[in-house]
This record gives structure tokens, C-alpha cells and sequence, in this order.
């Protein structure tokens, strides 16, 4: 249509006061095109925030009246058809908190050479390659890969440590693209200038370029805690387990988890529908904890890019 | 001097760390080759990869074809990409060019958290909410089936796919834009002919990436797809894609038994499969750059 439209308008010899209504009439329906191709798109918007909204709304609704205090703070009991998720809760932030202890160094450290180091090369596309096909891997290789060396060949068991390592190696891809991103944001005239004054690359680094990353790097590890809590095909081999009356005592103590409740209520539970309170209250304790994380993290870095601009 | 030997020392260190992932993707291959391979040793790979029949725990005569399991992960993936690849790249046009910047800073955060939900939880969701809803409204047998877990999937996959197709797009440059506007096309001419076009090659490495997600996705096959280790029929029907068959069952394969190795074998072919799919998507983004003022 725009070919033709175009073609007339290109053509002055083909522009009499005749056609000229005629291709009023054509831009009236391009411009009716484009209003229809908007709300379409807007649409596609739409739905994707829909779907957010009534995951989000049904937990809510249905899992509010589960949630009280000593839902929270309490173990399951009867074979956990009563009592609270506190177990849980407690496994889970162990996990992802240690899984960003794992991850942390690790990636910033990664970050840090992919930015201020490596040139452009057949070695930083490797690097490269390694990282973006880690971050493809399926989370149930990882679980299997993890019951494989941390559990079997490492002797760890099932356990808090085995756990921290295969998520915190899950969480690698997460935390290096973002220490990127923060490293990417600091200005090169800080550099210029630490090394102006005759600093190192290492003290350009060390003093100036990761305080100013600092934040960022912050809301990524923050994202990556989230990620880890919620992960639930990792752990299911390595570091959670259906149920356990005891509290994790040290680092090869096992755990039960958020994530891994939620399947086994639903699941494999005798009692499927009798414990279904239950199930939507892990469901928004979890998505509370995951959500927040995310929330805080947005939020965060919506105020960093407002104190950059001013 | 010593200054320069520190410094060289402490970029070492770093070169050394940033192997780490490499290390890791390396061992993950190492450790499922060797608890894959020995499935070779007691089924061939034509019947391992064709055979029909899944039961591993048959005391008998035990059967080991996954082909079944391959079918319904690409499936169950073909489907959600049908749902998820226009809702995803129409949400990054409609954020990258049309949206205000009112409507992109609360659009934006919307489809991360979607990103961030955990997949049990959609997984959940799937099974309470959507299967009751599915059996009722399209009076099928079952809800949990194929199409449940492809729509589950379908909005895990859309974040990824609208994130990487927004960056592509917002890199198109800007004087293309500009001179298909000032050559009197309509704003959504010069989307549909210039700037999707520009930024194809992204968007390809977007639809990628989130096809790629959606079949190592565990947790969701694993709660809605219904389970059967059968070919589908219908999209209707019952399934059991690769990851809930690891997921589902490694719990109960006795450690080294065959069935276990069976099921790292299985993961072996989803790990590849994947590793394909993403290094094509490495491949397309580095060999058809970005369009700029040059390719078109």
C-alpha cells in the first residue's frame, strides 16, 4: 500500500486535484491501519500483564486466609496436613543466600575481566560462548549434575552445601550479566582519570571503578537470590528433602524447601485436597519472598539510573 | 617492577575466574556422559532414541525408548511457541516504539516479575486453576494435557523473548527510522518494513532463546503435562516430556541401576539439544549483526 501511495506521491505528473481525494482516502485507511495494529499490540501487552495479574490475583485470594503468624513460625505437623511452612522458609533463605556466596565472587570477578580486561578475541568469545550456554542449561541437568559431582563424587550428600554449590554455579550467568551491566555503566572518564593520576589498573578497579558498581552489582546479586529461591528442579536431588523434623545444623545437614513444598503437597501428598490451604500458602509466602526481592531490586536500580541522569 | 608483577598476577586471577563457567558447562558434560553412557551398554541408541515404549521399571523386560519423551518436548515446545512468539515480540515493539515512557517504566518491570515467577508456582497455578478451567470449558477428559503445559510455558517463555527482541529493536538506528518517516511512511510502515526487518537477526536469537527455555523447563512439564509416556494423539492429550521424566523419577531409580543411567542418558540428550539451540542463537546474533546503515 505505502509502495503505491509513495509511487503517486513521487510522481508530480500524476498529482492532479482528482486524485488527491483518492489518496486522502488511502491515508485515512493507513492511518486506520496503524490505530488497529497499535491496539493489537497494546493487546499483546495486555495479556502478558493479565497473566501476571491472575497468577498473582488466585494466589492472593486463595492463599491469604492460610497465612498467619503461626503459619510462618511454625514446622508442619501430621504428616503436614497442619501446621506452618518455618522449616521452609528457613531452608530456602539459606539456600539462595548461600547459593549468592557461591556466586558472587565468582561473577563479579568474571565481570570484571570480561569489562576491563579482555580484548576482543578468540579468548573472551569462548568465555563468552561458556557463559551464555551456561545460562542455557536446563535446571534439571544441573540438578543431575549436582547429585552427580557434589553429592556422589564429593561425598557431600544430600545436603545445605551441595545445594549452595549448584545453585550458586545456576546463578553464575545471572550475576555475571549484571555485574557487566554495572561495570558498563560507570563512566570511562572515572578510569581515565584514577589512571591519569597514575594509578594501577588494579587501583583504578579496586578504588574507583567497583565502588561506582557497587549498587549495580547489588541489584543483580539481589536478582539472583530471587532466581535461587525459586529454583526447585536443582535442589530436588541435591539439597532439599520431602520432609524433615530436624533443623539444618550444619553445612551437610539436608533441608526442606519453599519451592519443593509446594511440588510435594501437590503432588505426592496422601491428602492432595485437604492440604490445598497449605499448598497456596507456600505458593504466596514463596512468590511473597521472590516478588519482594524483585520489587526491591527494580526499585533500586529505577533510583540509581535517576541519580545518574540528575 | 614488583608494581608490574602484582598487576600481572592479579590479571591472571581474574582470566582465571572467568574460565569458571566454561569449567562448569565442561564438567556438566563430562558428569552426564559418564553416568549417561553407560545406557549404551544395554540399549542401543537407534532403540534408545526410537523405541517406542518407556518402562524403565518393567521387572521383566525393562524398555528403554524415549522417543515419546523427545515428541512431546518438542510438542509441548512447538505449541507454546506459537503462543509465545507473537505475544512476546509484539510486547517488545509495542514497549520499544509506541509505548510513553509512562507506560514502558510500569510495562517493563511487569514482564520481568512474570520472568521472576517460579516456575513451580506457575507450575501450580497450571494444575489448580487452569486444569479444572480447561476440563470444563473445552469438556476434555483430562486438563492436565499438552496444551495446559504449553500455555504455562508460553508465559515463561514471553519474558525472554520480549526482552532480547527490545534490545534488538532499540539498537536499530535511528536514521533508518527517520528516513522511511520522512519519506511519508506511517509509523507502523516503517516498523513493519524497516525497523522489525533490522532487527531480525535479534529477534531470531530471542525466539531461540526462549524456545530453549521452554523445553529445559522442568517444573511446569513436570506438574501439568499429564505424564503419559506416550506419543500424543491430540493436543489434548497427556504427556511426558524429557525433564519431568528425569524430574519424575530420579528420586526412585535405585543409584547405577539402568534406569538410572537411562535417565542421565536422557538428560544428556536435552542438555545437547539445548546447547544447540543456544549456540545457534550465539551463531545467528554474531553472523548477522545487527543491521545497520550498511546491510540494508
Amino acid at each position: 500500500m505505502s509502495a503505491q501511495t509513495s509511487a503517486v506521491a513521487a510522481d508530480p505528473a500524476k498529482v492532479p486535484a482528482l486524485s488527491l481525494r483518492r489518496s486522502c482516502g488511502r491515508d485515512a485507511r493507513r492511518k486506520a491501519n496503524e490505530w488497529i495494529a497499535f491496539m493489537l499490540l497494546r493487546g499483546a501487552v495486555l495479556i502478558v500483564a493479565a497473566a501476571l495479574a491472575v497468577i498473582v490475583g488466585f494466589l492472593i485470594k486463595n492463599g491469604l486466609s492460610a497465612i498467619s503468624w503461626s503459619f510462618l513460625v511454625e514446622a508442619p505437623r501430621n504428616n503436614m496436613t497442619e501446621g506452618g511452612v518455618w522449616p521452609c522458609i528457613v531452608g530456602t533463605l539459606l539456600l539462595s543466600l548461600g547459593a549468592m556466596a557461591v556466586a558472587l565472587p565468582l561473577g563479579v570477578a568474571s565481570a570484571i575481566y570480561l569489562h576491563e580486561y579482555a580484548r576482543p578475541g578468540t579468548f573472551m568469545r569462548i568465555v563468552r560462548l561458556g557463559v551464555n550456554n551456561l545460562a542455557g542449561v536446563p535446571s534439571v541437568v544441573f540438578g543431575l549434575f549436582g547429585l552427580a559431582l557434589f553429592v556422589t563424587a564429593m561425598k557431600l550428600g544430600v545436603s545445605l552445601a551441595a545445594g549452595w554449590l549448584t545453585l550458586g554455579v545456576l546463578c553464575l550467568p545471572v550475576v555475571i550479566g549484571t555485574a557487566e551491566e554495572a561495570l558498563r555503566n560507570v563512566p570511562a572518564t572515572y578510569r581515565e582519570a584514577s589512571l591519569a593520576l597514575g594509578g594501577t589498573k588494579w587501583q583504578t578497579i579496586w578504588r574507583v571503578v567497583l565502588p561506582s558498581a557497587l549498587p549495580g552489582i547489588l541489584t543483580g546479586s539481589i536478582l539472583g537470590v530471587g532466581r535461587a529461591a525459586g529454583e526447585t528442579a536443582a535442589i530436588m536431588f541435591t539439597a532439599a528433602v520431602f520432609y524433615t523434623p530436624k533443623m539444618p545444623t550444619s553445612i551437610f545437614s539436608d533441608v526442606m524447601a519453599l519451592p519443593y513444598h509446594i511440588y510435594v503437597l501437590a503432588t505426592a501428598g496422601t491428602e492432595i485436597e485437604k492440604t490445598r490451604p497449605i499448598q497456596y500458602g507456600t505458593a504466596l509466602v514463596l512468590i511473597a519472598l521472590v516478588l519482594g526481592m524483585n520489587l526491591a531490586a527494580i526499585l533500586l536500580r529505577a533510583w540509581l539510573q535517576k541519580r545518574q541522569k540528575g | 617492577m614488583h608494581r608490574r608483577t602484582r598487576e600481572t598476577l592479579i590479571k591472571t586471577g581474574f582470566q582465571a575466574t572467568a574460565i569458571t563457567s566454561l569449567a562448569v558447562l565442561t564438567l556438566i558434560m563430562v558428569f552426564l556422559f559418564m553416568e549417561g553412557l553407560p545406557t549404551f551398554s544395554f540399549v542401543s541408541v537407534k532403540s534408545f532414541l526410537f523405541g517406542l515404549d518407556w518402562y524403565p521399571t518393567d521387572a521383566e523386560r525393562p524398555d528403554y525408548g524415549v522417543l515419546p519423551l523427545i515428541t512431546a518436548s518438542a510438542a509441548v515446545t512447538a505449541v507454546s511457541s506459537v503462543l509465545a512468539i507473537p505475544l512476546g515480540v509484539m510486547s517488545a515493539v509495542y514497549l520499544s516504539e509506541i509505548a510513553s515512557p509512562r507506560v514502558r517504566a510500569v510495562a517493563k518491570p511487569v514482564i520481568e516479575m512474570l520472568a521472576s515467577l517460579p516456575s513451580v508456582v506457575i507450575g501450580f497455578f497450571g494444575m489448580v486453576v487452569m486444569a479444572p478451567f480447561l476440563q470444563d470449558f473445552l469438556d476434555i477428559p483430562v486438563g492436565l494435557n499438552l496444551f495446559n503445559a504449553a500455555l504455562m510455558l508460553a508465559f515463561m517463555s514471553v519474558p525472554t523473548i520480549a526482552s532480547v527482541s527490545e534490545d534488538a529493536i532499540y539498537a536499530v538506528p535511528r536514521e533508518l527510522k527517520e528516513a522511511s518517516l520522512a519519506l511519508g511512511a506511517t509509523r507502523l510502515e516503517t516498523i513493519c518494513r524497516v525497523t522489525i526487518p533490522a532487527a531480525l537477526s535479534g529477534i531470531g536469537t530471542a525466539v531461540i532463546l526462549g524456545m530453549s527455555r521452554a523445553i529445559g523447563e522442568t517444573m511446569v512439564v513436570l506438574m501439568v503435562a499429564g505424564g503419559a509416556a506416550v506419543i500424543p494423539d491430540s493436543i489434548f492429550g497427556p504427556v511426558r516430556p524429557m525433564p519431568a521424566s528425569i524430574a519424575a523419577e530420579m528420586a526412585e531409580a535405585p543409584f547405577r541401576s539402568n534406569h538410572y543411567y537411562a535417565l542421565f542418558a536422557i538428560a544428556m540428550v536435552l542438555f545437547l539439544v539445548t546447547l544447540g539451540f543456544n549456540i545457534l542463537a550465539d551463531y545467528i546474533s554474531h553472523k548477522h549483526r545487527q543491521a545497520g546503515t550498511a546491510t540494508l
